[in-house]
This record gives structure tokens, C-alpha cells and sequence, in this order.
């Protein structure tokens, strides 16, 4: 069991992010790159409700399928891909070591 | 034209608290929001969500916290300036404030709270370059006059409750109406979405699924919209409408322009004792304030009210010392 896992986070700038994130603290991705300080605004506090955690799978994980209501979101959401996931519905475990994902441009309206 | 002592920017959990608390001290208070109903993110993003960290609830959904908060304000009367957002602050030459709203309401008071939470809240834009030219000139993110429409060529974009509901209404009304959705499946309730798919069948409903508007043409005026489909690609359709129904999003909005001290869209304030900011006889309150600790909490916003309104009274009444009293001593109506 591996209790801490690498994630990859490409920023709005393209810059490349290795970030360390635990597997016992039931964190997420939106979580863990707040954490980092990374520019996600995480506004809803993770209930799916906003978006503004919108990022895109690069990896070629399996990840937990999108549930309605973050399907429901990404509806709402720009710039959205085959590949868009939000970051705080993605659980932080050990099956996604080595994820690698790119964050969304930001919604400018709700800037 | 409105007149209170304490005037306070949302009408969230902390801005209603706060008529609670400046009542013990017989302050007068009056909300103005920008959402046409009380309550803000907990009445608009998760009515049926639960929430488990307000003392003395195991759990209480969001939307009965905001019944139970307005039942709780009822005795002090507060006035609201509801679906109208605070445009400007100026200080009026009695000394007072004054808020200027969209609509053009002048509200003066003694005190400003703000208790904006996120911001208000606006349509989302889709982010199509050249939209802002065709605002009210063939784009519209609110349907304030079905009437418009009439035998016009109408695209709408979304696929929520709004946009289903408005393509039925807009069936009868317009000439031709286009649904652009990105999925196949539709959120929103069962019935909107089988009425939709029927009137798709049925011929009366353009609905182009997979697919996002991506671009607008026109000289002034919208004529065309570009449709890129994840099958067929780019289409062009003639059109005089563009309704984009993505929902709302907060935004701190003019605040931003009051000259306030702000740090990653929230108002700095300078101490936790009364929440003042940078401005004299302005205070910011609730998940729209930073500090060095903040939490952005629901029951820190009500702390944060109580302690705010202490400092209110002496602005207000600056000649009397408050009087402090328990509820538990004559109830509500003893204040």
C-alpha cells in the first residue's frame, strides 16, 4: 500500500507541476492543488456544483466514471473535451499514481 | 428611495443573521441581492444539499437553514431590494452612505455591511470572442421578454432545466428553434426532457446535440451561428437569436470597484475584532473577507456578524453605549 502517490498538473501557463498528495487524508485532485497553490479556485468546496476545478485527463488512467451530477456540471462548463474530468471528484488513491492532467482555461465571466 | 442603519450587500445566511443581531441592538437593517430570492449560494447551488457543521443541527438542508434564518429575522422586519445588484457607494453629504443599485435605487444607511459571499451571481458567457458585440443585439443570457422571439430563428445553447424549458415554451412562439447541447443525454427533470425529445420528432424543435456554438456572425446585428458537431464538424446556421442558458456564476462584480482593499477577489479586512475595512464605516463579513486565519465557514460568517454589529451600534449611535443581553432573558420581542 503506497500512502503517498505523484500526481502531474500542467498549469494555465503549460508549466509542468510534480505534486506529492497523501492516500489516507480522502483528499481530491481540486484539494491537492489548492494545496500546491495552484490557480484553482475550488469555489464550491467540491460538491461538483461549479466547475471551476475543470481539468483534462492526459494520462491513460481508469478513473471512476463521471457521476450525473458532474456530468451535469461539465454541462455548464467551457471549453469541455472527451477528456474533461473536475479535479475534486477525482479521488486521491493509490490506482492513480502517475496521473497526469492539464487544468482548463478559466471561465472568464466568472473571473 | 431606502433608509436604514445597517445596509447590508447579500442576502446569504451571514447577511441575514446579521438583521438578527443588529435587532438585539435595535438596529434597522435592509438586504439588497442580486438574486431575486433570499438565501444566496445555499437557495441557488445546493437547496438540497445537507449541511452537517451548524451547531446545534446534526443536519439541516441548506434551503430549510435559509427558511429557518428568515423565520428567525421575521420580528426585526428587515427590508430587502431583491434581483437588483449594488452598483456604487458613494458617501451622501449628511455623512451617510449611499448604494446605488442597477435599477437605479438609492439606499441610505450609516453602515455598510457586506456580506457578498462569492459575488453575485451572473449568467456564465460562453466563451465565444466577439460575444460582447452582440449583447442585446442578438444575444441574450436572460429571457426577460418571451414576446421577442415572436416568429423569429431562435438558437438556444445548454442543457439544463432553463434550456429545455424555455425551448418548449419558444416552440409555440418562434418561427424555427435550435437546441445545441453537448451530450447526447440531458439533465434536468424527466418530463422537460421527454417533451423536448417529442417535439424533436415531431419536427418543431431543431435539437443538434453533440455540438457547441462556437462562433457568431453578423454586422451589428447576429445573423449566424457557428455550430462545431464532434461528427459532422462546422455548421452555419442563419439565426436572428442566441440564448446561452450554462446557469450562474459568481462574480465579485462592482464591490471591486469601491476601493477596497482585495486579495484574491475577497475584501481585506484590518482586524477580527469588527471586521472593518480599509473604509471607514464599511465592514465585510462572511466567505467574502479574508484575514490571517479565515475560515470560510457559515457559522464563522454569523460570528463574525455578531461581532461586526457591536461596532455598527457606536457608528449609528455614537452618544450610547450598548447594553448587552441574553435572548434567554425576555425573548426576542424584549428587544
Amino acid at each position: 500500500m503506497k500512502d503517498i502517490i505523484n500526481v502531474t498538473v500542467i498549469d494555465r501557463e503549460g508549466v509542468e507541476h510534480q505534486l506529492e498528495a497523501p492516500t489516507d487524508m480522502n483528499m481530491n485532485m481540486m484539494e491537492v492543488c489548492k494545496a500546491y497553490d495552484l490557480p484553482v479556485e475550488g469555489t464550491c468546496g467540491g460538491m461538483a456544483l461549479c466547475a471551476s476545478c475543470h481539468c483534462y485527463i492526459l494520462s491513460d488512467h481508469e478513473l471512476a466514471e463521471a457521476s450525473d451530477d458532474e456530468e451535469d456540471m461539465l454541462d455548464q462548463a467551457f471549453f469541455v473535451e472527451d477528456n474533461s474530468r473536475l479535479g475534486c471528484q477525482i479521488r486521491i488513491k493509490e490506482e492513480i499514481d502517475g496521473l497526469k492532467v492539464r487544468l482548463a482555461p478559466v471561465d472568464e465571466s466568472a473571473a | 428611495m431606502v433608509e436604514t442603519d445597517i445596509l447590508i450587500i447579500g442576502a446569504g445566511p451571514v447577511g441575514l443573521f446579521t438583521v438578527f443581531e443588529a435587532g438585539l441592538l435595535k438596529l434597522r437593517c435592509h438586504l439588497i441581492d442580486a438574486l431575486p430570492q433570499p438565501g444566496g449560494q445555499l437557495s441557488e447551488i445546493y437547496p438540497k444539499k445537507p449541511i452537517y457543521d451548524i451547531p446545534g443541527y446534526p443536519d439541516i438542508l441548506a434551503g430549510d437553514l435559509v427558511d429557518n434564518l428568515m423565520k428567525q429575522i421575521e420580528p426585526f422586519k428587515p427590508g430587502f431590494t431583491l434581483g437588483d445588484r449594488a452598483e456604487t457607494l458613494e458617501k451622501h453629504e449628511d455623512g451617510r452612505w449611499c448604494v446605488t443599485t442597477s435599477r437605479g435605487v438609492k439606499h441610505y444607511a450609516s453602515v455598510i455591511a457586506i456580506a457578498g459571499g462569492l459575488g453575485s451571481f451572473e449568467p456564465r458567457k460562453p466563451p465565444i470572442s466577439n460575444i460582447v458585440d452582440f449583447e442585446d443585439n442578438g444575444v441574450e443570457y436572460i429571457i426577460r421578454d418571451p414576446e421577442l422571439y415572436r416568429d423569429k430563428n431562435v438558437v438556444i445553447a445548454g442543457g439544463g432545466d432553463s434550456a429545455l424549458d424555455w425551448t418548449i415554451y419558444l416552440a409555440d412562439v418562434a418561427k424555427e428553434i435550435t437546441l445545441v447541447h453537448r451530450r447526447t443525454s440531458f439533465r434536468g427533470t424527466l418530463d422537460s426532457v421527454e417533451k423536448v425529445m417529442d417535439l424533436a420528432k415531431s419536427g418543431r424543435v431543431n435539437l443538434v446535440t453533440e455540438a457547441q456554438v462556437i462562433g457568431l456572425n453578423g454586422n451589428g446585428k447576429l445573423d449566424e451561428v457557428v455550430i462545431k458537431h464532434k461528427k459532422q464538424g462546422e455548421i452555419v446556421q442563419k439565426t436572428n437569436h442566441f440564448i446561452p442558458l450554462f446557469g450562474l456564476s459568481p462574480k465579485l462584480g462592482p464591490i471591486g470597484d469601491w476601493g477596497l482593499e482585495i486579495k484574491k477577489s475577497a475584501i481585506v479586512v484590518d482586524n477580527t475584532l469588527d471586521y472593518a475595512t480599509n473604509i471607514p464605516g464599511v465592514f465585510a463579513i462572511g466567505d467574502v473577507n479574508t484575514y490571517p486565519g479565515k475560515l470560510k465557514l457559515i457559522l464563522c460568517g454569523f460570528h463574525e456578524a455578531t461581532l461586526m454589529v457591536q461596532s455598527a451600534f457606536k457608528i449609528v449611535y455614537p452618544d450610547q453605549k450598548a447594553s448587552f443581553k441574553y435572548t434567554t432573558v425576555n425573548g426576542v420581542n424584549g428587544f
